[in-house]
């Protein structure tokens, strides 16, 4: 009794509950790390030798710069299963995706500037990764606008998909052109104030973020997948006979 | 306690940023809750077709 | 069918000159449009000038890729270059090479007349040059599957920008970049080749993206 296989969980039928056993758990866990994190980066951890307390925004800053790239994967392997085998669950997945990850993004970006300001005196320096944070931004509201553009369900979906393929293809190179860029012309970097090494009291809580931001992402992304499916699926029987207690 | 608010002198910079963590977080969480719960209802109000 | 399709966008182009000379134009104005926000000191010039050119490429490229696919659009013709027997991305390819011939190359001969306007030498002209030789086909290749997927959708040109925009960032940064480089003594080749292998992969994957997205736009 292993639960139901990858297959039968591609249809609504049994995803729908199959989500809503497991969203009290992950809703939990989350909750638990998130927090257990963060008052352990605010409270226990020791202050930086060289940035004092302002490091402490980091346990903010890279969990969602992590979960920031994690959606856009996560987006682009429902784009691809659509767009290869028509599930329309990986098209309600990547969908789902892609509001999240601008918002990661965006909190990355506003967190960075702010762990910036004190450092470099300004709210914006073109940092290696803010820039490509900031050009990953851009393509999430590429694929946002795409998808409102378009009226037809069908193209809207096959339409978005291929634009998330198109660019988790480019990612890599916008990637490394930004590093390149940044090289030539050396401003400020958060990534080498991070330091080489980070001290191991600070490692727990920033572990204990980033698994937490990912099970949150988790649970969020099954949650509003519940909803799509609700919208989309409402003449369904099987959700008839889900509304009969 | 204050120490602890003043975070070194960069308070005004750490805070916000946590703040605005929970609210991307809280927000994210809450609203397709929200809109789980009146799905349903209106499933329910719904005369059946 | 293939060389029915290019013959048909050059005379297309040549009946309406102002496919070219429209980009040509906008490309001149945009570019002049940066000593006048900035001003006019030439060491500020010089160092924004690369820069600055691209910039206006890419503008000017911009403006002209609606038109890859908005002419067959209302004629039906797009219909028809999907149910040929010719394989749609080769197609795709044609059209493609035909737009960057008749808009794209005109645009990079015209930049060192603009850059001349930005004080650059004659070696960085070179390398301007040879970068936008190899950069607006790249241009013309991206636009060309944000063109496809947004076909016939309301927010046009705008929206087309959005997606493509991000694509071109790797582009600006090395074409300028070349430039830059070379100015300052390090020399174009790393850039340039990175250029190349980018155009590379464009010409092999690109027309088949769009030719998908061909299909997903019109189903």
């Amino acid at each position: 009794m292993f639960g139901p296989t990858l297959d039968r969980l591609a249809a609504p039928k049994f995803f729908y509950p199959f989500a809503g056993r497991l969203l009290p758990w992950l809703g939990t866990l989350a909750a638990v790390l998130l927090l257990l994190g963060a008052g352990w980066g605010l409270a226990v951890a020791p202050a930086d030798y060289q940035q004092g307390d302002s490091y402490r925004i980091m346990f903010i800053h890279v969990p969602a710069a992590w979960l920031s790239m994690l959606t856009y994967m996560v987006m682009a392997g429902g784009a691809f299963v659509f767009l290869v085998w028509r599930i329309k669950l990986a098209d309600m997945l990547a969908k789902t995706c892609a509001p999240l990850g601008a918002a990661f993004t965006a909190l990355t970006l506003v967190t960075g500037s702010l762990w910036g300001k004190p450092m470099w005196g300004t709210w914006w320096a073109w940092d290696a990764r803010l820039t490509s944070e900031l050009v990953l931004l851009f393509l999430y509201l590429g694929l946002i606008a795409l998808r409102g553009a378009i009226d037809e369900p069908q193209r809207a979906g096959r339409a978005t998909a291929l634009l998330a393929l198109v660019g988790v293809v480019n990612i890599p190179i916008i990637h490394f052109s930004v590093e390149w860029w940044n090289t030539l012309h050396q401003p400020a970097s958060l990534t080498r104030m991070a330091g080489p090494a980070i001290h191991p009291a600070m490692l727990t809580p920033l572990l204990l973020m980033i698994a937490g931001f990912t099970v949150y992402f988790v649970a969020v992304l099954l949650q509003r997948m519940r909803c799509e499916i609700l919208e989309r699926e409402q003449q369904a029987r099987w959700l008839t006979e889900l509304d009969a207690p | 306690m204050s120490e602890f608010l003043a975070m070194g002198g960069y308070g005004a910079y750490v805070w916000p940023s946590y703040a605005l963590a929970a609210l991307v977080l809280g927000l994210n969480a809450w609203l397709p809750w929200r809109r789980h719960r009146r799905l349903l209802r209106e499933r329910q109000t719904r005369p059946e077709t | 069918m293939i060389g029915q399709v290019f013959r048909r966008e050059l005379l297309l182009a040549w009946r309406r000159p102002g496919d070219t000379l429209l980009p040509l134009t906008f490309f001149i104005i945009v570019g002049s449009l940066f000593p006048l926000g900035v001003g006019a000191e030439p060491a500020l010039l010089r160092s924004i000038g690369p820069g600055a050119v691209w910039i206006a490429a890419v503008l000017a490229t911009l403006l002209g890729l609606p038109r890859l696919f908005a002419a067959d659009q209302h004629g039906g013709a797009l219909e028809q270059l999907l149910l040929s027997p010719a394989p749609l991305a080769l197609l795709v390819a044609v059209k493609v090479l035909a737009q960057w011939l008749t808009s794209g190359l005109p645009l990079a001969l015209a930049a060192p007349v603009l850059a001349l306007g930005f004080g650059l030498d004659f070696r960085d002209l070179g390398v301007l040059l040879a970068g936008l030789l190899l950069g607006t086909p790249l241009l013309n290749l991206l636009g060309a599957i944000s063109a496809a997927l947004t076909l016939g959708l309301r927010g046009g040109g705008a929206l087309l920008g959005l997606l493509v925009l991000p694509l071109y960032v790797p582009v600006l940064i090395f074409g300028s970049g070349a430039v830059q480089a070379a100015a300052l003594g390090f020399g174009a080749g790393a850039n340039l080749s990175l250029l190349a292998a980018m155009l590379v992969l464009a010409v092999v994957f690109a027309p088949w993206a769009t030719a998908a997205a061909l299909r997903i736009s019109l189903d």
